[in-house]
């Protein structure tokens, strides 16, 4: 017997778009967290650190997200953390988003002119407050475009978490399209799901990087 | 911990993972000569095109950079059907990963385009070129240039990205990792070798473009 598609399923398709959101939501936390330590080491004056930060981001840059998944999923299992979907893709996904964000990051704090932590140096500042008064906040004014286009992807990128069986915006269009069989209409739904939590995401990114680019015309 | 990683079940059907790798190296050459091909179509459309021409490129563009490639396979995969057009898995893999990488690759390139100076093309006219000529030799070849970089690492990222064909039963190093792992259950083995594999592969794909950026555009640039 073949369900219908009708309201409950739209429902239940639209209700899904919550788990993508949360997923996203701890992946950029975690992300940005683990994006400032690489983006740091990146930069810093320990030469082991700044290569320990290459290899991470080389490593995560170099192989698919869909891998990093398996490998964190079936990872935790052999490590005694059992089968758990929430779990790794929250871990992958911040694992990946720190490699990205920390590569974008890196690109922002070189983007400060040197000046600024030459001058700093002359003042006496320490580390702590040279990254925290004078280079972080100048580089985090030309971060907020590319770091909302790559929220873009990475929102994207949690629709891989449905094939660990993570229940999302993908996987609930899955489950709704076995009982149902009417792919185009199900998976058109989904796309337009993830088109209306994207595209406002992107022109934004486009019109502040466009607002960027007009601040600092010379 | 005292779970003992076992390699010997992924070595001994590691022909199974070379015929997978085959797949995804056709699957990425080909993605990457045929979106590249839509790309030039729709930058040259998009530049010089009528304005409903402009209009669907736009709508085509922003359609594939905001969903996701699982989405757009699924949708080709299994949608299409529907509509009476029908693929086997490796093709629609092949045309999905081609549409996908068309949207990126028309941005890159239209980028490409719109650097090029206005004064090249009618220097182009003055010396009597025909309108492909001009196009060919005047337009596309150096703007592909001065993009070069930026294509080519969408081009790994295109590779990276077609391990998501696995999903749809296409037949690529992915594909043959799910295979081999739900035979011999040496999961993370499996995988563990395969990101490895897929690691090796973008190491390579960035050696052999270098490669190709000094031999396709060995003149020097004029200024």
């Amino acid at each position: 017997m073949i369900r219908p598609f009708g309201i409950d399923e739209i429902l239940f398709i639209v209700a899904a778009v919550q788990w993508t959101l949360a997923l996203s939501a701890i992946a950029f936390a975690g992300g940005a967290i683990g994006g400032l330590v690489v983006a740091l080491a990146r930069v810093s004056q320990v030469r082991a650190l700044r290569y320990l930060a290459l290899g991470y981001v080389r490593l995560f840059q170099g192989t698919p997200l869909l891998m990093q998944l398996f490998l964190v999923y079936f990872g935790l299992n052999i490590f005694g953390a059992g089968i758990n979907p929430w779990l790794a893709a929250s871990l992958a996904l911040t694992l990946h988003a720190s490699a990205f964000l920390g590569e974008i990051w890196r690109g922002c704090i070189e983007a400060v002119p040197s000046g600024q932590s030459e001058a700093s140096w002359a003042l006496g500042l320490g580390y702590v407050d040279r990254m925290k008064s004078i280079v972080l906040p100048q580089a985090a004014k030309i971060a907020v475009a590319p770091t909302v286009g790559f929220l873009v992807q990475l929102i994207k990128g949690t629709s891989l978490a449905s094939i660990i069986g993570f229940v999302e915006l993908t996987r609930a269009g899955q489950i709704i399209n076995n009982a149902t069989f009417v792919p185009f209409k199900v998976f058109g739904l989904v796309a337009i799901l993830y088109f209306v939590l994207c595209w406002p995401l992107s022109l934004l990114a486009r019109w502040m990087e466009r607002r960027f680019a007009v601040a600092t015309r010379r | 911990m005292d779970y003992q990683l076992k390699f010997a079940p992924v070595f001994d059907n590691f022909g199974h993972l070379l015929s997978g790798l085959l797949v995804t190296l056709e699957l990425s050459f080909g993605a990457m000569l045929l979106g590249t091909l839509v790309a030039i179509v729709c930058a040259a459309g998009k530049t010089g095109g009528p304005r409903p021409v402009r209009w669907i490129i736009d709508v085509y563009i922003e359609v594939i950079r905001n969903t996701p490639f699982l989405i757009q396979i699924f949708f080709i995969f299994f949608g299409l059907p529907a509509l009476g057009i029908r693929f086997s898995p490796n093709t629609a893999a092949l045309v999905a990963l081609t549409v996908n990488v068309g949207a990126y690759a028309t941005e890159i390139i239209r980028a490409g385009i719109e650097s090029i100076q206005k004064g090249q093309v009618e220097a182009g006219t003055a010396l009597g070129l025909k309108p492909v000529q001009i196009f060919r030799y005047i337009i596309v070849k150096p703007a592909l240039r001065t993009v070069y970089p930026a294509l080519t690492s969408q081009f790994i990222y295109l590779m990276l990205t077609s391990s998501v064909v696995s999903v749809i039963s296409a037949t690529d190093l992915a594909a043959a990792g799910n295979d081999i792992q739900s035979q011999t259950f040496a999961s993370f083995e499996v995988y563990l070798v395969i990101t490895a594999m897929y690691l090796v592969l973008s190491i390579a794909f960035s050696g052999l473009f270098s490669l190709v950026e000094r031999m396709a555009f060995n003149y020097p640039l004029s200024r």
